[in-house]
Order: C-alpha cells, then sequence, then structure tokens
C-alpha cells in the first residue's frame, strides 16, 4: 500500500465529483484527499486526487477514471516528478509565555499568522506533506485546537529527471 | 418552428431510427405520451416497468440496435434500475428516458421525485438530466452515441416536466464530438504483429471468446481465425452464437458449468487469445491457477476489463471486431501459405479427445422427464433456428449448455447480473424486433413469476412467445447449492406452492400445456411452437436434477464435478 497522487481534468458539469468520488466507494478504494477547482480552460476542473492502494488497485483506478465520461485526462504524478502543496490553518493555543517562542517556530517555517487573540493564534502554512507534517508535530505540544487543510494540490514539473 | 421538449425528443428518437420504444405512463411523462401518437415511433405498454426495460434489453440484444425505454418519474423510474443494472452487466446498448418533476421542485422532495441520476450514477455508462430545453436533442444525440460505441452500456436522461413543455426551436446535430469520450476503436499494429507471432510458435492455442465479440459485430471474423486457423474455440455465457456452435473445433462454454473440454484446454493451452471477455469469476475459477501455462492475449474496447482479474502478457485494447479483422489480414499477408492445420493437429486431436472422453451428458430416464433432455428436444425441432431468452438458474445453464447456438444474437441471457425475470420481457423484446421469428423463454418456476405480468403484454401485442417452464418446484440452482456445499438445508428453496401455470396462461388470454410424461415432451413442443399466441408450456421435470459440470466456487478450473 502507497499513497499515489492523481491528477484529474474532468468536464466541470452537474455531478461530476459524485460519479468520481462514487467510483471510489463503489470499488472500495479509499481516498485520502481530494482538492476541486476550475483551470485556465473553459469548462474544465481540476481534482487533484491522493489515494491508497497498491500498484494494481492503483492502476484500476486510472483506468477506471479515465473510463467516466466527463474525464478529460488523468495523470499519476507519484511516477513523475512533481510539486506538491498543501494549505493548512492552525488555530493553536498561545499563552503570553508560549507566544514568543510560537512565533519563533512560524518565522522558521515561513508560515503567517493570519488572526491574533488573546491566547490563541491562526497560522496558515502552505508545503509539501513533510512540512507540514513537522510543523503539525511541533506545535502540539502547545495545543492544536483545530485544523482546516485543503488536501493536496499538485503539478508535473516541467524538467523530467530520469531517477 | 418552435417545438415543445416532448415534441423535439420525439423528433429525435425519429432521427435516430427508433421504431419501437417500450414503456410506462405517469404524470410527469405525459406529455411525451401525448405526442406518441403524432410520430413514428410505436409505444409498446408494459405492465411493470421492469418489463420495460428489460423488453428494451431484449430488442438490443436480438437486434444488435439501440433498445428504448420510457418511464415516469420516482416509482416508474426506481422500478428500472434491475433492468438497468442487467444491461450494463452485460455492455448493452439502451436509453432510458425517465420522466422528472419540474425543475423548480428537484430538490424539494416533490410528489413522485426521485433522485434517479445519483441511484443510476454506478450503474449506467453515464447519465444526464437535462436542466435547459436548448440542450435537449444534443443530449439525446450524445446519449445514443455512448450507448451504443465503445464498450456499449445503458445512458439515462432525466426529463423535467416542464422541460418536455417548453418551447425550442428543433435543431438535431449531425455528429457528437466530446473532448473527453474518444473511444478507442482500431488496434494497434505493432501488437497485431506480436500476436499473430505468437500464433506462430505456438503449439497449444486456444480462444475464449466473449459478448464483446457478438456486441462488435466479429462473428465472421472470429469463425475464420477459429476455421482457418484450426484453433479450438471455448466461449462465455456471453459469447455463445459467435462461433458455430456445430462446429468440431466449437468446445462449448467453460468456467464453473463449462464442459471438461473447456476447461481442461484452458488448463493446458500455451496460448489463451480472450477476445471481448472479461475474465469473470465464474469463467476463471480460482484465478492463480488459470490457463497456468500460457501467454495470454486479451482483446477489449475496454481498457479496465484489462489486468483487472488476471495478468495479461499482450493487451490489445480495440473493438474485438476490427482486432480480429486485423489479426486476420496480417496472418494471410505475413504467414499466408504457413500451414496451419499441421501445426496445431496434435492439440486438436487432443482436445477432441477430451470432449469425445466427457461430453456434456446427463442421465436420461424412462420414468422422469430430464431438463436437459427438453432442452435437446427444442433445439433438434428448431433445428437451431430460433432466439432463445433464458431465465436464471439451473434453466440458464442447460440452455446454454445443450442448444447449439449457430449465430450471434440467438440467445439473450443475464449473464453479468443474473437477473431472474430478465428472459420474458426481454424474450418480447425480441419477438417485437423479429415478428416471424420463433422466440423462447426457457424458464424455471421460480424466475418465470417474477415478471409473470408481461403476459399481458405478450397477448395484446400479438408477441407470441413461447414459455417453456423446466418446473422442478424449486429454486433449482440454490437448491442444487444447498445439497453439495449446505448439508442439503433446502431452506426457502422449494416452491412447490405454485400457481397453475396452465390456467394462468389462459386468464391472460395465451396458451398453456402441462406436461407430466416424458412421451409428450416432443409432441408438445411441437404443438405448442405452431400456435399463434403467447404460449406458456409447464413441464414437470425431474426435481433434484442438477447441472454438471460443476466447478465449485474458488475452485480451480480443473477440480469439476462431473456427472
Ligand atoms: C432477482 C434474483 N433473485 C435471486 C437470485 C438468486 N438465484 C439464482 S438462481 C436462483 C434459482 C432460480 O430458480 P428457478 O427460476 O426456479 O430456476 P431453476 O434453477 O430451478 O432452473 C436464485 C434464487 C437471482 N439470480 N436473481
Amino acid at each position: 500500500m502507497s499513497k499515489h497522487t492523481l491528477s484529474v481534468m474532468v468536464e466541470n458539469e452537474p455531478g461530476v465529483l459524485s460519479r468520481v468520488a462514487g467510483l471510489f466507494s463503489g470499488r472500495g478504494f479509499n481516498i485520502y484527499s481530494l482538492n476541486v477547482a476550475p483551470t485556465l480552460e473553459k469548462g474544465v476542473s481540476l481534482m487533484t486526487i491522493v489515494a491508497e492502494g497498491d500498484e494494481a488497485i492503483v492502476e484500476q483506478i486510472v483506468k477506471q477514471l479515465r473510463k467516466l465520461i466527463p474525464t478529460v485526462k488523468v495523470k499519476d504524478l507519484t511516477q513523475l516528478s512533481s510539486v506538491d502543496r498543501e494549505m493548512v490553518l492552525l488555530k493553536v493555543n498561545a499563552e503570553d509565555s508560549k507566544r514568543a517562542e510560537i512565533l519563533r517556530i512560524v518565522d522558521i517555517f515561513r508560515c503567517k499568522v493570519v488572526d491574533v487573540s488573546v491566547d490563541e493564534l491562526i497560522i496558515e502554512v502552505t508545503g509539501d506533506q513533510g512540512k507540514i507534517g513537522a510543523l503539525i508535530n511541533l506545535l502540539t505540544r502547545f495545543g492544536i485546537k483545530e485544523i482546516a487543510r485543503t488536501g493536496n494540490v499538485a503539478m508535473k514539473r516541467s524538467m523530467q529527471i530520469d531517477l | 418552428m418552435k417545438l415543445t421538449g416532448a415534441q423535439i425528443l420525439l423528433k429525435c428518437l425519429e432521427m435516430e431510427g427508433v421504431d419501437v420504444m417500450f414503456g410506462f405512463p405517469g404524470g410527469a411523462v405525459i406529455d411525451i405520451f401525448d405526442e406518441i401518437p403524432k410520430s413514428s415511433v410505436e409505444h409498446i405498454l408494459v405492465r411493470h416497468e421492469q418489463g420495460a426495460i428489460h423488453a428494451a434489453d431484449g430488442y438490443a440484444r436480438a437486434t444488435g440496435h439501440v433498445g428504448v425505454c420510457l418511464v415516469t418519474s420516482g416509482p416508474g423510474a426506481t422500478n428500472t434500475v434491475t433492468g438497468i443494472a442487467t444491461a450494463y452487466a452485460d455492455s448493452i446498448p439502451v436509453v432510458i428516458f425517465t420522466g422528472q418533476v419540474p425543475r423548480a421542485l428537484i430538490g424539494n422532495d416533490a410528489f413522485q421525485e426521485v433522485d434517479i441520476v445519483g441511484i443510476t450514477r454506478p450503474c449506467t455508462k453515464h447519465n444526464y438530466l437535462v436542466q435547459d430545453i436548448e440542450d435537449l436533442a444534443s443530449t439525446v444525440k450524445q446519449a445514443f452515441y455512448l450507448a451504443r460505441s465503445g464498450r456499449p452500456g445503458p445512458v439515462l436522461v432525466d426529463l423535467p416536466k416542464d422541460i418536455q413543455q417548453q418551447l425550442a426551436e428543433f435543431h438535431y446535430p449531425e455528429d457528437v464530438s466530446m473532448r473527453s469520450y474518444k473511444p478507442t476503436k482500431k488496434p494497434h499494429v505493432g501488437q497485431i504483429r506480436k500476436v499473430v507471432k505468437l500464433l506462430k510458435n505456438a503449439k497449444r492455442p486456444l480462444i475464449y471468446s466473449g459478448g464483446g465479440v457478438i456486441t462488435s459485430g466479429g462473428h465472421d471474423e472470429l469463425t475464420w481465425l477459429g476455421q482457418t486457423l484450426n484453433i479450438p474455440v471455448t466461449s462465455t455465457l456471453m459469447g455463445l452464437g459467435a462461433f458455430p456452435g456445430d462446429d468440431d473445433l466449437f468446445l462449448g462454454m467453460l468456467g464453473m458449468h463449462g464442459t471438461y473440454a473447456a476447461n481442461m484446454a484452458v488448463n493446458n493451452c500455451d496460448l489463451l487469445l480472450a477476445v471481448g471477455a472479461r475474465f469473470d469469476d465464474r469463467v476463471t475459477g480460482k484465478v492463480d491457477t488459470f490457463a497456468p501455462n500460457a501467454t495470454i492475449v486479451h482483446v477489449d474496447v475496454d481498457p479496465t476489463s484489462i489486468q483487472k482479474n488476471v495478468s495479461v502478457h499482450v493487451p490489445l485494447v480495440a473493438d474485438c471486431k476490427s482486432a480480429l479483422a486485423a489479426l486476420q489480414k496480417e496472418t494471410e499477408v505475413s504467414l499466408g501459405d504457413f500451414d496451419w492445420k499441421a501445426s496445431y493437429g496434435d492439440w486438436v486431436s487432443k482436445v477432441q479427445g477430451w470432449a469425445a472422453e466427457h461430453p456434456l451428458t446427463y442421465n436420461d430416464d424412462e420414468t422422469s422427464i430430464k431438463p436437459q433432455y427438453v432442452v435437446e428436444k427444442i433445439y433438434e425441432i428448431t433445428e437451431g433456428d430460433a432466439i432463445i431468452a433464458t431465465e436464471v438458474g439451473q434453466n440458464q445453464m442447460w440452455a446454454a449448455q445443450f442448444y447449439k447456438y449457430k449465430k450471434p444474437n440467438t440467445l439473450l441471457t443475464s449473464g453479468g447480473l443474473g437477473t431472474m425475470g430478465y428472459g420474458f420481457p426481454a424474450a418480447l423484446g425480441a419477438q417485437r424486433a423479429f415478428p416471424d421469428k420463433l422466440v423462447i423463454d426457457v424458464a424455471g418456476d421460480g424466475s418465470i413469476q417474477m415478471c409473470i405480468q408481461e403476459m399481458m403484454t405478450a397477448v395484446c401485442n400479438k408477441l407470441p412467445v413461447k414459455i417453456i417452464i423446466l418446473n422442478n418446484g424449486y429454486l433449482g440452482m440454490v437448491r442444487q447449492w444447498q445439497e453439495l456445499f449446505y448439508e442439503k438445508n433446502y431452506c426457502s428453496t422449494c416452491m412447490d406452492a405454485q400457481p397453475d401455470f396452465v390456467k394462468l396462461a389462459e386468464a391472460y388470454g395465451a396458451a398453456g400445456f402441462r406436461v407430466t410424461e416424458k412421451k409428450d415432451v416432443e409432441s408438445t413442443l411441437r404443438e405448442a411452437f405452431k400456435v399463434d399466441k403467447p404460449v406458456i408450456v409447464d413441464i414437470r421435470v425431474e426435481r433434484e436434477e442438477n447441472v454438471y459440470p460443476m466447478v465449485p466456487a474458488g475452485a480451480s478450473l480443473t477440480e469439476m464435478l462431473l456427472v
């Protein structure tokens, strides 16, 4: 079992999201995260889906996605060199005594503080899985009260280097 | 001139060449029904919407054209779901029109509202809710195109009532262009060469042919390939009729109730050419031991079928007919003088030896009527020139084993979903397409009761389908499993409380016969086939007869229980 990031271009028509999501649930495939938004091309949306499964399952998922009538293109980015990003908002406990330390971490990780109150901060962070994981780790001991994540967005790099 | 949505729909159907549709009215489609008498499209009124969708499906299987079904919203729509799933499982082209509440009420739990697009999403090839009258004609065009192209399948179009009433200019698009849907049809030349090379080097090739050959119209090409290259052919249930069933090279069905020869051939072949078949679990048995010595070539128009259940050495994504034609051409060009007969001679004798050793057989009996005997008689009397529909269960397997299908589109059976109640309405659809043909539904006493209400449709539309009930008073196939694998715990499979089928036929205005003696089977069948109206022949067969050979679920194909 491994995580695969799939980039799926679809016709932006009613019901398309449930067609895609239904394909996963109907076949017992697990979606880890799913992100959708319009692209520059008129009427086409891009979904970034992170799914879990062994190679054979992921191959089936990709084929089944291609088989859906509104699907324009499917790429499995896992085999390619790609840029992966996720945006996360974290609401963290921040009493006076801890605030300086939290801000130092925010600074090191190049995140942004987007809301401040007496004893809380909301932090915006963008990055790949590793960076976000590390930040969450560090902030956990202060107490994370709430978290909102976009799920991955990903794009194939222009220069593909043979690995 | 502007037309209403309902008028536009009928114009579209006329332009698609639809001459008949099967359906049932209701408030949400009354506008369409209002227009039907003014169009060239005939409507056949069924008695239950499941009958309508199966009839449209049977029409499609028998003709190779798209079948059409029209029903109302809510319960009318949900009653078609079993039939839609049936058509989907067997890749049958049908277009289903459902009424929907007016757009303004959608999502409000209105009277007879149901999200049929949502409900049928997993069992249609695609479906639509028409939200704008300007999209109606192009949606219908797309629906027919999708239903019949690529891997065919059911397509549903949901039509809100206010759309049916709105006015718009009618314009039917000439062709369909969808950036997201471009089904592959032509085979890859390199792969074709590879296959021909494999054929040349093979010693023990076997063709495993499926429903895709029939859907693509590739039976002539398949027959050429088998007969000219001298390759034995085995078939799935769905593929029966694509290769002449009376040819010496034909081994019959493979798999769970396949022949000894077919299953042994799969086990021993060194090259398996799978065409338009999808390695269903009823065919492969235990996957790890399926065709263990073979290089597997898989031709299928649907890439998702390839590598799904077994790992394939040479994938060939193409329409089966074009792929078989390309194979024919390539063999003729590159190996025109190759001696195929000699090359596979030993193998063919070996396979035919297996067939002779364990032919399909049963212990015939003078005191009771064996169901297999009945099917054999049907074959003899019709000389294989009938359209056979089946229900599901033992009756279906015997109809597959003991009737030789010589032509494609002559067996209508629910292969993928195994839908009891399918056969009779499907037979009606086929009979409507071919009024002069003998259309027979081989039935079980359980299955026939699932859509028996269509007897009225048969009688009043003069569709003289012959229902032959192999009446064993059991849900026989389930009873067989209980006998073999559940210590004869016949829980809920005894069906000896049953209607008087002869009177039932007569109550509808059809004819009924009952046969209890073996000596009367043939004469009664002959007489029944001559009656010019629908007929039920209730034949009391040996109650605990089983279907053999049988490969227990999950076992290897060579682990067959023989007669
Ligand atoms: C709609 C539906 N319900 C249940 C089944 C499960 N099932 C498969 S075969 C069978 C028995 C069929 O009995 P009958 O029609 O009498 O035919 P026989 O096997 O006796 O020939 C049943 C219940 C099914 N295939 N379809």
